[in-house]
């Protein structure tokens, strides 16, 4: 594939990625954007979203160039990526580059989760709408935040018999929540709730053990002293979501402690590198949204145009707090692994060896926690949370790449 | 464009509607398994996303696949591990 050059570069097509790369070719600048995914959206608006597709008309007008399934999995030289798609490698040149690798669910283990059909929340969503028959299937929704509610909608829309939507946290916290949302936030979750009678929202409530030969036939939950157990064919949970931080980290950004550092305009501690959405910290779609716009418009120069979006992204801002708030993960659920389960997944380390290093570093070393295919984005937010370590240190590839995309 | 697309799984003919991803199609031939794990286990999706790389087949005979990522194509071959 032939290398290329361009003004502004956006890597992700979510929502912020979409109205980044809008806002700076609206500057008249010759915008890329790319994404890993073969569908522009990101993963709420995966799918057939009306949404994606209005944005994307208007990116097509604007003559932003859309690269479908490319993943930059190395920053080889300033102000250059090294992408891989399905056919092969190529380098894009930017002067500014625009981070919107939003977020991944965090997973956290426990006795059975790796058996095939406990998935994430998000994850069995963007399954179902990747085709993933779902109708008749019986559905335990668990874990934390407004997404389990998100999901139990759509899965009760396409015919699933969800058993049960299980929140960790407590109904104090969860009402608290409601009570801080802005009055169309909130309208937004009464209609959820509407759309879910007859199925139990259950707070203060989790899965300790998931059962099944080859595959799940059961969950194990837990609400103040009670523990039952519910037949299922599928459990899908996430523990909230944590910002997708690799590339900026191998770009030298600074982090905060809640994602990508960024000043008012959206830049990043690197000069030309701006990064806006869940990467910056988790916010919810209507915040993205607005930091996209100012991402883009400050890569393109507008900075009036970025200016006259402060005030929209102070009050999202202030939702996201609520938000963060609401869902914190209770302490209890650090006790979920027992010492034989499984932490990374992709190298078979069991809770018992990850406990018995000191740090991330040395767990990498010495039980090749986190050195696998993922590397470390899932069992990296699980020991962040169970054991309080700061889980860093990323190296290209930051995705596996073939070899010979590696050696030019 | 045509409604459905089909390809095989292990050798096994199988039909997904247009736009279904590769990971549906295992899916639809109830494999337990789209891997083996070092230590023998069976796994199958877990995020859907594209970053747990547990979802991984063999496609066209390239290894390593993320099949939640992958547009089924007609003729396509899969293979899993189980």
């Amino acid at each position: 594939m032939a290398d290329r050059e361009f003004d502004v570069v956006v890597v992700g097509a979510g929502p912020a990625g979409l109205t980044a790369a809008c806002r700076a070719a609206e500057c008249g600048k010759h915008v890329a954007m790319l994404d890993d995914n073969p569908l522009p959206g990101g993963q709420i608006w995966r799918g057939a979203s009306k949404e994606a597709a209005a944005w994307m008309r208007r990116a097509e007008r604007l003559g932003v160039e859309w690269m479908a399934g490319a993943r930059v999995f190395d920053a080889p030289e300033p102000q250059r990526l090294a992408v891989e798609t399905f056919e092969g490698e190529c380098r894009i040149g930017y002067r500014s580059l625009i981070l919107a690798t939003g977020a991944r669910e965090r997973f956290l283990p426990f006795p059975g989760w790796t058996l095939p059909n406990v998935m994430g929340a998000g994850g069995l969503q963007a399954l179902a709408k990747s085709g993933l028959p779902i109708a008749g299937k019986r559905v335990v929704i668990a874990g934390s935040g407004p997404l389990l509610l998100a999901v139990a909608r759509y899965m009760k829309t396409h015919a699933a018999d969800v058993r049960l939507i299980a929140e960790q946290a407590s109904q104090g916290a969860v009402t608290r929540f409601a009570l801080r949302c802005p009055p169309r936030k909130l309208l937004q979750a009464i209609g959820l709730r509407a759309g879910l009678v007859g199925i139990p929202y259950r707070t203060g409530c989790w899965p300790v053990s998931a059962q099944g030969k080859d595959r799940l036939e059961s969950v194990t939950l837990r609400c103040g002293d009670r523990t039952w157990t519910e037949a299922c064919d599928c459990l899908a949970c996430g523990f909230g979501l944590i910002p997708n931080l690799e590339l900026a980290e191998l770009l030298g950004c600074r982090l905060s402690q809640s994602g990508v550092d960024v000043d008012e305009f959206q830049e990043t501690s690197e000069a030309g590198i701006f990064a806006a959405g869940e990467a910056t910290g988790i916010g919810g779609l209507e915040l993205s949204l607005v930091e996209g716009e100012i991402a883009g418009c400050a890569a393109g120069g507008n900075t009036d145009g970025a200016k006259a979006l402060f005030g929209a992204r102070s009050s999202h801002q202030r939702f996201a707090k609520a938000l963060e708030e609401a869902f914190a993960l209770r302490a209890e659920l650090r006790d979920l692994p027992r010492p034989e389960t499984f932490v990374c997944r992709c190298e078979d380390v069991t809770f018992e060896r990850v406990r018995a290093c000191s740090n991330w570093r040395e767990a990498k070393l010495h039980t090749r926690c986190g050195m696998g295919p993922c590397q470390g984005r899932i069992c990296g937010g699980a020991v962040e949370f169970l054991l309080g370590w700061r889980v860093e240190s990323v190296r290209p590839p930051v995705l596996p790449a073939r070899v010979g995309s590696m050696s030019r | 464009m045509p409604d459905s697309v089909r390809l095989t799984v292990n050798g096994t003919g199988v039909e997904v509607p247009a736009g279904a991803m590769v990971s549906t199609a295992v899916a639809l031939a109830d494999v337990s398994a789209y891997r083996r794990s070092v230590s023998g286990e069976p796994r199958g999706p877990l995020c859907g996303m594209g970053i747990c790389f547990e979802c991984r087949v063999t496609i066209d005979g390239r290894a390593h696949c993320r099949s939640c990522q992958v547009v089924c194509r007609p003729g396509m071959e899969v293979r899993t591990d189980g």
